[in-house]
Order: C-alpha cells, then structure tokens, then sequence
C-alpha cells in the first residue's frame, strides 16, 4: 500500500482556542476512510490543512501529490445559475486557468466519461441548481475528480441528503475507491451510513483523534478514552450508538 | 425621420449606445450570477459623485464616473461592504453622504457654469450631448471590459458558483472579486454616459437578468443580454429622436426614459412566458 496523505501530530489553534491537538492519520490508496465527529469536532479544519488552505501551528503534512480532489459542504448553486452539469465537471478540468478555453473533443469526452462513472449522464445537461441533493452529489464528486487526483476529500456529503440517497453515494464512493485506486476521506458526524464500506475510520473529539479499523475504534474503552468522559457503544440491531454517562457500565 | 442617419449627435449616440450595451451585457451575466446588483446600484450612486465633480472641474464626465468607479469598487471589495447584507447601516450611511456631496457640486455646476444640463446629464445621461471623443475613449473602455471577462471568466465561474471549490482549486478567490468589481466599476461608467447614474443599473442588470431567462449556457446569456441592451439603447435613440415633436413641450424625452421602459418590459414579457411554460 502507498500512503497518499499522512498527518503527524498536528497542531491548529485559532486564537487561545486549540481546534486541533495532536492528530495523526493517513490515507493510503484505493481505502476508504471516515472521519467521524459532532458538529465543531475539528473536521473542516482537518479538511483545511489537508488542502492546504490552512498551515498548522506544529506538526507535518505529507502528501503523495499536490493535487486533491474535493467536495465542500453545502454547496449552495442558484436554481437559475447558467451552469449545465457538464460546465461544472468541464472546470473541475480547467476551471483555475486565465484566458480562453479552446473547444476540444478530447475534453469533451473526457467529462462524458466521468458523468457516465458516477451515474450522472442522464442529467449531463440540465442546471445543477435544479438538480436533486444526490444528483448534485454525483456532479460534484466528477468535477473533483475528472482531474484523476490520489485523493477525495468529502465535507459531510450526506448531511443535506434523504437517507436513501446517501446510501447511494456512499455506494458510488466505495465502487470508485477500489475501481480507481482512490485514497477517499470523508468526513460525517454519524457513521452509520459508512459502516458497511469504511475501510478505517478516524474519530474526533473535540480536537483530538484516534484512527484505525472500526473495530479497533468504535469501542467503549477507546472513546471513553478519547472523549476523557465515560461513554458507551451500543450495538442496537446493528447500528451503532455512542451514549455517555457516569453510571454506564462499560463493556 | 429623414436626416437620422446624417446628424452627427445621433451617430455619437448610437455608437456610443453600442459599446455600452455590449458590455454590459458580458458583465452583467456575472453581476447577476453573483447577486451583485446591489454593487451595481452603490456604485451607480457614487458615480454621480464623479460625475457632477467631474462637470465642476470641466472634464468629459465619463472620466468622473471612471475614476470614482474604479477606486470605490475597489474599496468596496476591500471593506466587503458588496452585498446588501454585509454592513447594511454603514454602506447606506456613505452612500447617503456621497448623494449629499454630489448635490452640492451639482448645485455649483448650475450656478457657476453656463452648462445648464449638468443635473440631467449626470443623473439621467443626455447621449444626443455627448462629444465625439468620447466614443472612441467608450469603446477602449468597453473593449477592456470584454477583454478582463474574457480572461477571468473560468477563474470567476467557478468562484460565483463556490468559492470553496474555487479556492481548493488554488484560484486566487479575492483577486479574482476585486478584478471583476472594477470591471463593473467601468461598466456602470459606461451606462452612466448612456442613461445617467441613477439608472445606470438598471442597464447593467435588466438585459442580463433577462437573457439569463432564456438560456442556460452564460455564454449565451452574455451574447442574448447584449443583444437585448443594444435593442433597447437603439431603440431608444430612435424614439428619443421621434418624440422631438411630441408634447408636452416639443423637445426630445430622454432616451433614458425609452432605454430603461424597453428593458423593463422585455423582463416582464420573459418572465410571464418562462412562468407559464414551467
């Protein structure tokens, strides 16, 4: 396995406030990887040093290549903005060059070729704003990776999603992790979802991480120990809860 | 309508209307796209600032509308006062002091120089008065602000749609909204000259909004919206010419007044169409 991206004991403070306290984590080829955590965890300040739109206070990012493909939460497009999916999968070819755009069949084909492997070419040419949630998805998961980057990063894709459609792009991850070889990061506050198709998962707490196999992660002792509050995993039919509380008894 | 063609004010005129119109149907796509049309109108609104100094000091008022266009778009992406939601007291506090300093030197351009059309001139345009240099220095400006679309347009795409994704792609988002606010700044100059600082907006914005009805490519949306402004600022030249014998008192109504009524009503009949084919 070759490492595409790997951070060691990463610091990020914004003012007196520490936001991140010592992650480490890596991301190697062809693996899918969760980053769970509640709301203001640390995520998209990870997600910010993983780009490198943020630099941390201590600590060293490695990447295998500069370039990384990404999804960013909420991605808000108008309705009546003037923009065809295949205009928004075009840009993630070229979309940060100055100066004209010559027409050219190759690229052209190249983004037929990309709506088709995440399912959206039936909708190749309507407005992205007035696509669905999941359909929006699939547009924005071919602009970041028509440009084959090693690495996805995701921003909490399933928040604004039916449950029945972040199943499906969950599903649509895990095939082009192992079709394309692609290193996949990403992040939801409820890893239920990933459960079935996570190869590892980092967990966040409050700025600090622990990462390995869910098994090896989602455990009473480990969290407890990570969130330094006693909490519980339950296994409820198969889907995990996380409970705290001082009187539970830990498995 | 004979003689149209011959007098030398209307060819000023319609050149003059053409380059306008062009422009800022390529940059008023973006306006739209981007939700700037509050900008748009702040600005419009500062020019009159440049404008009427500009009448004071004897100069063309295209380069008073420039000059302050330029500087206050800059400054404005600066401060972030671009949207109507970011600093809402503070920007209509500065816009309300600039409007009240224009005033003044309004008043002294019609006290103090024998150009009595100063106040229509700045607020409503007055195209039939405008000097033949000031075409070939309209259409050098226009020409940079098709140029400057042009270059920026996959950069300033991408950052109107999400400048998340923009910034991950290492498209220099700020520079970017800076460089696209002159731009404007420019434009509203142009629309200025054509019909005045108050309803410079309106032209910058009516056609883009429009086209943008019509198609989904902004490409197209940017040829449609030129093509419906030169419609108008033609149309309005032409009308305005005709109305010369109409009442009340003989003399020519603006043009401003045809440009901005053809605009308005061809949104209208866009928008019931586009709304009952949905």
């Amino acid at each position: 396995m070759s490492t595409v991206v790997r951070l060691e004991d990463v610091d990020v403070s914004f003012g007196t406030r520490r936001v991140l306290d010592g992650v480490s984590f890596s991301v190697e080829r062809a693996e899918f990887v969760g980053l769970i955590g509640a709301n203001g965890a640390g995520k998209t300040t990870i997600f910010r040093v993983v780009l490198g739109l943020l630099s941390p206070d201590r600590g060293s990012v490695a990447h295998l290549g500069r370039h990384v493909g990404y999804v960013p939460q909420k991605v808000v497009i108008e309705p009546d903005a003037p923009l065809r999916a295949r205009d928004l999968v075009a840009l993630g070819i070229d979309g940060e060059r100055f100066g004209v755009r010559m027409p050219s069949r190759a690229r052209r084909a190249r983004v037929d070729e990309m709506l088709e492997s995440v399912g959206a070419a039936e909708f190749a040419d309507a407005r992205v704003g007035t696509l669905s949630g999941g359909e929006q998805q699939r547009v924005l998961i071919a602009h970041a990776l028509v440009g084959n980057p090693p690495l996805l990063v995701m921003d909490e894709p399933l928040a604004n999603l039916d449950i029945k459609s972040g199943h499906e792009i969950v599903e649509l991850v895990a095939r082009l992790t192992k079709e394309r070889g692609l290193a996949v990061l990403l992040s939801a506050h409820d890893m239920n979802a990933l459960l079935p198709h996570m190869d590892r998962v980092v967990y966040l707490a409050e700025g600090r991480a622990v990462s390995g196999t869910t098994g090896e992660v989602v455990r009473s002792d480990v969290l407890s120990e990570l969130y330094r509050y006693p909490v519980r995993v339950l296994d409820v039919d198969g889907t995990v809860v996380v409970v705290g509380g001082h009187d539970v008894q830990v498995r | 309508m004979t003689g149209f063609f011959q007098s030398d004010p209307v060819r000023v005129a319609l050149a003059a209307g053409a380059v306008t119109a062009v422009v800022s149907g390529v940059v008023g796509v973006f306006v739209v796209i981007r939700g700037q049309s509050f900008a748009g109108h702040a600005l419009g609104d500062l020019g009159t600032l440049g404008g009427s100094g500009a009448f004071l000091a004897n100069v063309n008022p295209l380069w008073g509308f420039v000059g302050v266009g330029a500087v206050v778009a800059g400054a404005m992406e600066l401060f972030g006062v671009q949207r109507r939601r970011g600093r809402d007291v503070a920007t209509g506090v500065v816009l309300g002091a600039a409007l009240g300093l224009s005033a003044l030197l309004l008043y002294f351009d019609t006290t103090t120089s024998t150009t009595t059309g100063a106040t229509i001139t700045v607020l409503f345009g007055s195209l039939f008065a405008a000097s033949p240099q000031a075409v070939p220095e309209m259409a050098g400006l226009g020409a940079a602000g098709v140029l400057g679309v042009v270059v920026v347009f996959r950069p300033l795409l991408l950052s109107s749609v999400s400048p998340d994704l923009a910034s991950a792609r290492g498209v220099p988002v700020r520079a970017v909204a800076l460089g696209f606010l002159v731009l404007v700044g420019v434009t509203v100059s142009l629309t200025s000259m054509v019909v005045g600082t108050i309803l410079s907006p309106a032209l910058l914005i009516g056609p883009a909004a429009t086209a943008l009805r019509l198609t989904r490519r902004p490409g197209a949306a940017m040829a449609g919206a030129a093509v419906i402004g030169l419609i108008a600022t033609w149309a309005g030249i032409v009308l305005s010419y005709a109305s010369d014998h109409w009442p009340p008192a003989h003399r020519g109504w603006p043009i401003s007044f045809f440009v901005v009524a053809i605009v308005f009503v061809t949104y209208l009949g866009v928008e019931l169409v586009a709304r009952r084919a949905r």
